[in-house]
């Protein structure tokens, strides 16, 4: 049962084959069983959890109208605030916080009757690419337990792939879904910034982070985007618009006369052997589905990781200057004759981990008056050029596509010295952040050389995000028949499962 | 050796320059649906948003756009077609986030200005005061810094904080600076808080109490030889929380800055902090080594950009200005153009119109408002809206004194009665017993005794010279302790005595 899509676990209810609750359980007890190896939770809410199972399968007994989804587990990733439940960001400095409101994607959740089981790890306040910059250790990716699990996001990819919940919510700044989905076999979507509330989204760079989908399939991704996605309120920055048919054009994967672009700039040079021919004979499977393969330029995105390592920095100097000891999460210092700035520095010395004092001192510097113009207002021209790249390039394509990581997942460990070889994991993904626009990463296959998994993106001009969807799906359902099975039921078995 | 006023001027030219802050009355604080009320009990006015929690996001509140739009319109000023919000980041802990949501270089509404008239020995004069820009922002929370000598942060042995006040959107007026005031500079500084106070009330979008902190000026001078171009280096002084400090304050700091440069020292630009007591300042922050406050704009929301009709409308819907509205006053009240300008300068012009609304003649409200009334606050050092006397007793007073109940010398008892805390007019009349004598066997007898008292006097108006009636009647006044009408003693009098009443009193 837990093998299969969110989608079938649904129908499943529908046809009284099996309950939330017994659903549910049997999830709590997959994550009791490989967790200690995967470590992709940080917190477990077996009570909670039950007790929503609990209320979906009375609801759906009396008879009432229910979600599609309702009643199927999440896990969510601990950027995300829930009210009551210990939400940390990954970071020592919101250890025993509980929050006393619901972001507005948990209050979605809970509105569509979604189960969360619990939440996730991720690097630090989503800073990295590893979730090795977690403050409460690293997870492990299942495909290779000594390889990272990608990041930040790892968390909630990894219990993807882990079969520890068939769905999970991402948050993605520079590719934080697309690039741990690529990394474990599944699928992750970043959708247009704006597309999904922020409210309640722990914010690390706020002009890029969007919260999103994960699962193991493409329609199980399209249901869950229907469920969070919307115009809000509480997030100016959120879209007042119909959210994209997703759920439609996952059903459909209807990609005949499509144009399809293939970003000459993400292909090539640095990108793994076998993430490459990987990424080629996708594009063949969707040719023959019958799309038109063209090539596309993008000069600017070159210069897009040093643009966002300006402006994510610049932003988080700014968004993390709130944990200061006053008024929740940790107090360090606070005895004797301790001043207010004492006990505000000697928390955030303990409390932050290096890769986030490193862009504070980093986003600090490039916001100092006399540096602003040309760091921060460089990068920010940067931006507008990315994006009229990506005007240009969608002129002549319905949607853009590359490898969604260079490679394959490298050994835990591999990189954390050396964060600028860290950073250019990223460099395909990071594009459509600074654009807005939306971005997916789906299995493509193997990598012959090392057998990991290999992850193909696409990307859509804003609010166009069911073309992804279409294209997604169209790749899924060419690549399955190919297999006769799905990717991850190639995943080697974890010790302790059955 | 202290300098005079005069000494300064002699030598100096004082520039000015104004930022008001003023606390907009909206129900809503600026990025989020908390209330605003004053005086709530600690952190009850708070939500996850305005306590900076990790997650939350501000929201603009409309009508606090819209308050800002009609005072820069009130203002002369053009409203932005696109402004946006900016992120001002330093560490204070009564700030949740640790940054200020406030416009910065695109600040909704620039270039405008405000004429202020002042009363001077040369007459009424007039000057332009330009406003550099109006813009948007949210207020901090307050702290209260326990034990310590200063009630600063440093060397308190704890700090309270209360975050209700956090979020309370705040519009901030800056002026160009505002040469060519010359002597006149601290009337100035205070005339153009007042108008600009005036404006705002009328405009509706404040509650403009100095004393509550919902308008607060700071004051920036500096002083330059006459005839210099440079402009000398300025302070800032903070806190300044009534139309008379403003007054104080400037005069204060131009007093300080002329002993230093006559000393050869030089000013420091530095915030300082104006005190009540002495009116002088202290020393605050140095600004010599500017704070970086990393401005950069606000990813959390999106541009301001109001519709151009929208302006237009709210153009409409603008109340009389204040200016034209003293024209009409002054018009309708007959008032002479030096009275008028001490009407302004004491601050009276509301107070009056209030008790000319309740039903006193013009004429008389004005003279107790400006006369006794402010005799008295000038006395205590207070402005006449804070003393104890209402309109409502006022237009009362006035209407027993038209009735004949009371005679002005009795008014003016009942008047600092009132003001004394004894009551209302009728309580302060009964408890002081202050009638006046109509008895007219009473008066009868008064007179008698008075004639007798003075027979010589009595016998020179027995032969027609009636202005000696003055000393009989200032008699019978005395003996009646006041409490006699004077002008029914003067009838009696001149009757008993065969005279006609000649001379209307
Ligand atoms: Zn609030």
């Amino acid at each position: 049962m837990i093998t299969r899509s969110a989608h079938e676990m649904s129908a499943a209810m529908v046809k009284g084959e099996v309950t939330s609750e017994q659903l549910t359980q049997l999830h709590l007890n997959r994550i009791s069983a490989v967790d200690q190896q995967v470590h992709a939770f940080l917190h477990v809410d077996t009570e909670g959890a039950l007790a929503q199972a609990r209320a979906v399968d009375a609801a759906r007994s009396s008879g009432e109208k229910v979600g599609p989804l309702a009643g199927v587990p999440l896990a969510l990733k601990d950027v995300m605030v829930q009210k009551g439940i210990p939400t940390t960001a990954g970071s020592k400095i919101l250890e025993g916080w509980r929050p006393p409101y619901d972001s507005t994607v948990v209050s979605k959740l809970k509105t569509a009757g979604v189960v969360i089981l619990g939440k996730t790890n991720m690097d630090e306040f989503a800073m990295g690419s590893s979730t090795e910059n977690s403050a409460y250790g690293p997870t492990h990716n299942p495909w290779d337990l000594t390889r990272i699990p990608g990041g930040s996001g790892g968390g909630s990819s990894a219990s993807l792939a882990a079969f520890e919940a068939p769905l999970a919510i991402g948050t993605d700044t520079g590719g934080s879904i697309r690039q741990p989905a690529a990394v474990t076999g599944t699928v992750g979507v970043k959708p247009t910034y704006g597309g999904v509330s922020r409210y309640g989204l722990i914010a690390f760079s706020s002009s890029l982070d969007q919260a999103g989908p994960c699962a193991r399939t493409v329609l199980d991704a399209a249901l869950l985007h229907e469920v969070i996605a919307g115009h809000d309120a509480h997030d100016a920055t959120s879209i007042n618009a119909p959210v994209p048919e997703v759920v439609k054009a996952a059903r459909s994967g209807d990609v005949k006369g499509m144009k399809i672009g293939v970003v000459k700039e993400l292909n090539g040079d640095g990108y793994q052997a076998g993430v490459r021919s990987r990424f080629e004979e996708s594009l063949e499977l969707l040719a023959k589905a019958g799309a038109e393969i063209v090539e596309v330029s993008c000069p600017n995105f070159e210069y897009a990781l040093a643009a966002y390592y300006l402006i994510a920095p610049s932003e988080c100097s700014s968004n993390l200057a709130r944990f200061d000891a006053m008024r929740y999460g940790i107090r360090v210092g606070d005895e004797g004759a301790a001043s207010a700035e004492s006990v505000m520095n000697l928390t955030r010395e303990v409390g932050f981990g290096r890769e986030v004092k490193r862009r504070i001192i980093l986003g600090t510097y490039a916001l100092s008056s006399g540096y602003f113009d040309a760091y921060y207002g460089s990068a920010q021209k940067v931006r507008t050029l990315i994006m009229q790249d990506f005007t240009k390039a969608f002129a002549s394509a319905d949607v853009l596509v590359s490898p969604t990581c260079p490679t394959t997942a490298f050994k835990i460990g591999e990189k954390a010295n050396d964060p600028l070889a860290m950073y250019l994991n990223d460099i395909a993904t990071i594009p459509v952040n600074m654009a807005g626009i939306g971005g997916m990463s789906l299995p493509c296959g193997l990598a012959p050389e090392d057998g990991l998994p290999v992850g193909f993106q696409i990307m859509a001009p804003a609010m166009q995000d069911q073309r992804m969807y279409s294209v997604g799906a169209a790749l899924e359902a060419a690549l399955l028949t190919q297999w006769g099975s799905p990717l991850l039921s190639k995943i080697p078995a974890l010790a302790g499962s059955k | 050796m202290t300098l005079t006023y005069e000494d300064v001027i002699a030598k100096y030219e004082p520039v000015l320059g104004l930022e008001v802050h003023v606390e907009l009355n909206t129900h809503s604080k600026m990025f989020c649906g908390c209330s605003t009320d004053f005086g709530g009990e600690p952190n009850t006015q708070t939500c996850p948003v305005c306590l900076g929690m990790p997650g939350a996001l501000p929201v603009v509140n409309e009508k606090a756009i819209e308050s800002s739009i009609l005072i820069g319109l009130a203002l002369n000023c053009s409203i932005a077609p696109f402004s946006r919000f900016s992120r001002k980041n330093y560490f204070y802990p009564d700030m949740p986030k640790n940054f200020q949501i406030s416009q910065y270089d695109e600040p909704i509404c620039v270039n405008g200005y405000l004429d202020v008239e002042i009363d001077t020995e040369e007459g009424i004069k007039k000057f332009r005061v330009e406003i550099e820009r109006v813009h948007m922002e949210e207020d901090t929370g307050k702290s209260l810094h326990v034990g310590g000598a200063t009630g600063r942060i440093h060397g308190a042995d704890y700090s309270l904080l209360d975050y209700n006040r956090a979020g309370i959107p705040l519009v901030e007026i800056v002026t160009k600076i505002v040469p060519g005031t010359g002597k006149y500079a601290p009337e100035v500084a205070k005339a153009y808080v007042a108008q600009l106070r005036d404006i705002l009330r009328s405009l509706g979008v404040s509650d403009v109490r100095m004393e509550q902190g919902s308008l607060r000026c700071d004051a920036n001078v500096s002083l330059r030889l006459i005839g210099a171009e440079q402009l000398g280096t300025r302070s800032e002084t903070k806190n300044v929380n009534s139309l008379r400090s403003v007054e104080r304050a400037v005069r204060g700091e131009m007093i300080r800055h002329a002993e230093l440069l006559n000393k050869g020292e030089r000013v420091v630009q530095e915030t300082r902090h104006f005190q009540e007591d002495t009116g002088l300042t202290r020393s605050g922050r140095s600004k010599e080594q500017a704070e970086d406050y990393r401005y950069f704009p606000e990813p959390d929301l999106v541009p301001v950009a109001p519709d151009a009709a929208w302006i237009e409308k709210l153009r409409e819907s603008l109340p009389e200005h204040p200016s034209l509205r003293r024209a009409r006053l002054q018009e309708q009240w007959a008032v002479p153009d030096k009275e008028m300008a001490a009407m302004l300068n004491a601050d009276a012009l509301d107070i009056v119109e209030e008790t000319v609304l309740l039903g006193a003649d013009p004429t008389r409200a004005r003279g107790w408002w400006l006369g006794e009334i402010s005799r008295i606050a000038n006395e205590s050092g207070v402005a006449i809206v804070e003393l104890a006397i209402t309109p409502k007793d006022v237009a009362q007073i006035v209407a027993l004194v038209a009735k004949g109940d009371l005679t002005d010398k009795l008014a003016r008892q009942v008047v600092e009665g009132v003001i004394a805390g004894e009551g209302t007019p009728q309580q302060v009349i009964d408890s002081r017993g202050l009638k006046v004598v109509s008895d007219e066997s009473a008066l009868m007898a008064a007179i008698e005794r008075a004639i007798a008292a003075q027979p010589e006097t009595a016998e020179k108006i027995r032969n027609g010279h009636i202005p000696a009636a003055g000393a009989l009647i200032g008699a019978v006044m005395k003996d009646t302790k006041g409490q006699a009408d004077a002008a029914r003693v003067r009838e009696l009098l001149l009757a008993h005595l065969g005279q006609p009443n000649t001379i209307n009193p």
